[in-house]
């Protein structure tokens, strides 16, 4: 069944719309994985999220320093930001995986191209034109879901080209009620622009009237999540997440981490939402059984400069530490935290490339084929088997 | 009143058929035909617009169109383009209060030149104007966002409305020499000894001869003749700084020689390749089936002696393949022609033109500001099931009457409603028949439809 659709796919050029039938029934067979990506947009600062104990963090940082008795010790050598306090249950039961040092040779520290590097997998002064989702997920393995993949907000990137059409959308009722205006066409035409619009329109009300019934028989408090912006995508996701195999990737972001000036504040409030829906998140899946089923992770196109600047902020920098949660995560530090004394042009360099993250994920989790030469980039054992 | 309606008709086209015989051409336009023109090359049009064309000919239409052509704006530049560039010592002295008010003045002046060109393409008479600029724009990308600053856009946007259907050449040498160009491909970076090939490479790969065409060694030498070539901010002009150019030996496309940038564009333009390129992609600005090879080569052999683009332009227009059946309708309308066309062809004019500009960026097509060095998507890549909800959102929204936008479509649609029969407006209007077949409504309503329908996204 399934090669006969992407069969018919592939034919078709490739677009959701024009799979032959309706994914619907694929709800019933059993529940799948699912990748919760989430963009720290802007640069996050790892630095001063996962805090190292070392007093040249703070002769570098005077001002932003996070006092050592705030921190939330979770190792002899390593403190949370206090903002952080809701994940520590997921930390001491072991879902949440601390990857260090995160980058790539050739750092670049442009917003623009730092996240299309990210986005695309690619290496500095690679120009790639597909996600490494989009190309890491085979069509094969997509078509188990209802859609290619779910983006709440903006930038596809990760799922974007390679045939991957993933829906875009900002609030998951929004999209329901607005697309509501889409029918199933049977219109056809022999006008190849017309085709391709009635294919993406009838798809598009296929896609909607799966999601909109995978989505009825879904129990969630809406109240269980913060009224933040991220906390209401966090809730979208959820329920995406129960109604069963919607998609095998969702994409968040979270923001604007581009902190140059009175960064203190700002990046404490940040925090504190993220993990206030994040802790909220991991509850409700929990309690509907689903949490065995959730990876998610965290990304942003760069780390911040460890000097602090003259405005009490931080400028683009290199390497940063991201995080993974999920039933099934293997909890713990993962990979070398970069040296605060051998900096990289004032910033941390990289000990872990991105891509050995990648690969780890599509293999450990998905149980498809890497994207990267194994040999050079040994998995990460971020997952328990 | 139907059959008042249908008296005007008839007056009218025996008017028609009078200019046709006065004319003395015996090939006047079909309305599908007139449309298919006006859409190609420009917003689309009212049905008079449709009708004025009815008495000519191809080629007089065609010949009305270009000769029509405006290489200026009809506007008074954006407000705060003449804002002079802080040199570097004032910058640095600025406290972090007066860089942030900075940043947000240029963030408004951005959006104001953005709300400009909207505006320029809402009431240009020489729409064919606006669409060459968006071609030129399309294929020699800069972006707002790396530029950073707003007036050297708006100077690169001139640039390309002044050459719009100039001469090619001419108009290679001055986006060489183009700040926003120079910055937008880090030529600004480009030293002696320090070469930076962003700008050289995409000269070759998408400027001129198209990718596969030349060595990575012609890419790294015509960086080396670039150096030196960098953008004054202040002045918003070119600068050449002697001391960081390579005066060095150069080994180029076989040629050999102490060249300088000029040099290397000349080289570039003896390309049969070059010309080869432009054709095919001027070619498909209008049409979108490829040319075969015949044709291509004929109309790069003619177009490489003179490189004038009116002319190659219209024997594009001119050839069978523009208006062939198959031709018609086969083409997604970008966003821009989407919103512009629609606005025009209700003659609303928005006062709060940053909804257009955003509502452009939702749909995938944010003026100066292209996703990236290889410009805008083209045909069925526009469309995908997030733009086409946005699309359709968009025209909802607006033929409901949209109050935030200051719109009422209401008027408009009556108007039509009242002055044609649906099957005439359909003609005038739809690249296609509509997908959802005759509608059951009447009045406003029943043209509404046509707007909605996914004909409209056709041209």
């Amino acid at each position: 069944m399934k090669l006969s659709r992407r069969h018919f796919l592939t034919l078709t050029g490739g677009t959701l719309a024009s799979l032959g039938f309706s994914r619907w029934s694929l709800a019933q067979v059993p529940e799948r994985r699912v990748l919760v990506l989430l963009e720290l947009q802007g640069g996050q600062d790892g630095l001063n999220t996962f805090i190292p104990d070392d007093p040249e963090y703070e002769r570098l940082r005077p001002r932003l320093a996070i006092p050592r008795g705030q921190r939330l010790p979770i190792s002899p050598h390593l403190g949370l930001h206090p903002a952080l306090e809701p994940l520590l249950p997921a930390w001491h039961a072991g879902e949440m995986a601390l990857v260090q040092g995160l980058g790539y040779p050739r750092p670049n520290r442009s917003h623009f191209r730092g996240i299309e590097i990210w986005d695309t997998g690619a290496s500095g002064g690679e120009y790639l034109d597909s996600g490494w989702l989009a190309r890491g997920l085979p069509a094969s393995f997509r078509g188990g879901y209802l859609t290619d993949g779910i983006v709440l907000g903006h930038n596809p990137g990760p799922l974007s080209g390679a045939g991957c059409e993933p829906l875009v959308m900002q609030r998951l009722d929004t999209f329901l009620r607005r697309a509501q205006r889409f029918r199933e066409l049977t219109a056809r035409s022999r006008n190849p622009a017309l085709a391709h619009l009635l294919a993406v329109e009838s798809g598009l009300a296929r896609a909607r009237g799966d999601l909109a019934r995978a989505l009825a028989g879904v129990d969630l408090q809406e109240d269980a999540f913060p009224n933040s912006r991220i906390g209401r995508a966090m809730a979208d996701a959820a329920r995406l997440i129960l109604a069963g195999n919607t998609a095998p990737v969702i994409k968040l972001s979270h923001g604007s981490f581009d902190t140059h000036s009175n960064q203190l504040g700002r990046h404490e409030r940040l925090l504190r939402q993220l993990a206030q829906a994040l802790a909220a998140f991991r509850r409700v899946l929990q309690a509907q059984g689903a949490w065995d089923r959730v990876l998610l992770m965290t990304y942003s196109e760069f780390g911040r400069r460890v000097a602090e600047n003259g405005s009490a902020g931080t400028d683009h920098g290199q390497a940063a530490t991201h995080f993974l949660l999920g039933g099934r995560v293997k909890g713990g530090l993962h990979g070398e935290h970069p040296s605060l004394r051998h900096l990289a042009d004032g910033d941390l360099a990289y000990t872990t490339d991105f891509r050995r993250l990648y690969d780890s994920v599509l293999v450990g989790w998905f149980g498809v084929g890497g994207l990267y030469p194994r040999r050079q980039q040994p998995l990460l054992p971020v997952l328990r088997s | 009143m139907k059959r008042n309606r249908s008296r005007t008709q008839q007056i009218r086209r025996l008017l028609l058929i009078w200019t046709v015989l006065l004319t003395g051409c015996a090939q006047a336009l079909e309305v599908e035909e007139a449309r298919h023109l006006l859409l190609r090359t420009g917003f689309g049009a009212t049905p008079e617009e449709v009708e004025a064309l009815l008495p000519l000919d191809r080629q007089s239409a065609v010949d009305r169109l270009l000769s029509g052509m405006r290489s200026q704006p009809v506007q008074p530049p954006p407000a705060g383009m003449d804002e002079a560039w802080p040199d570097r010592r004032t910058l640095r002295k600025l406290t972090q209060e007066e860089r942030k008010a900075l940043r947000r003045k240029r963030r408004e002046q951005g959006m104001a030149l953005k709300e400009w060109w909207y505006r320029e393409m809402l009431v240009t008479p020489s729409p064919l104007t606006e669409r060459m600029t968006l071609f030129w724009h399309g294929h020699f990308t800069s972006s707002l966002r790396k530029v950073r600053q707003p007036a050297l856009m708006y100077d690169q946007n001139l640039l390309f409305r002044r050459h719009a259907l100039g001469n090619f050449a001419e108009l290679l040498h001055a986006v060489a020499r183009d700040p926003a160009m120079i910055l937008y491909l880090d030529n600004q970076t480009n030293r002696a000894g320090h070469p930076n090939e962003n700008f050289a490479r995409e000269l070759l790969e998408l400027f001129t001869l198209g990718e596969g065409n030349y060595r990575e060694q012609d890419v790294r030498e015509a960086a080396r003749a670039f150096t030196g070539w960098k953008a004054d901010r202040r002045q918003r002009r070119f600068r050449f700084v002697r001391r960081q150019h390579d005066s060095g030996m150069k080994h180029f496309l076989g040629h050999s020689g102490r060249f300088d940038g000029d040099d290397i564009i000349d080289i570039l333009l003896q390309q049969p390749q070059t010309a080869r390129h432009l054709v095919s992609r001027l070619w498909r600005q209008f049409i979108v089936t490829p040319p075969d090879a015949a044709t291509l080569a004929e109309l790069a052999d003619d177009f490489r002696k003179d490189w004038e683009l009116k002319p190659l332009v219209r024997k594009i227009l001119l050839s069978d393949a523009f208006w062939a059946r198959d031709n018609r309708g086969s083409d997604i309308k970008p966003p821009v022609v989407l919103i512009v066309g629609t606005l025009r062809l209700l003659q609303l004019e928005p006062q709060k033109l940053r909804l257009l500009v955003r509502v452009g960026r939702q749909l995938g097509q944010d003026l100066f500001d292209p996703p990236n060095v290889k410009g805008w998507p083209r045909g069925t890549e526009w469309i995908d099931s997030n733009s086409l909800l946005a699309r359709q959102t968009f025209m909802a929204r607006l033929l409901r009457g949209n109050r935030r936008m200051g719109l009422a479509a209401g008027p408009a649609l009556s108007r039509l409603a009242i002055r044609y029969d649906l099957q005439t407006l359909s003609r005038m209007l739809l690249a296609e028949p509509p997908v959802n077949g005759p509608s059951r409504t009447s009045g406003s309503e029943t043209v509404a439809a046509l707007l909605r329908d996914l004909s409209w996204q056709l041209m």
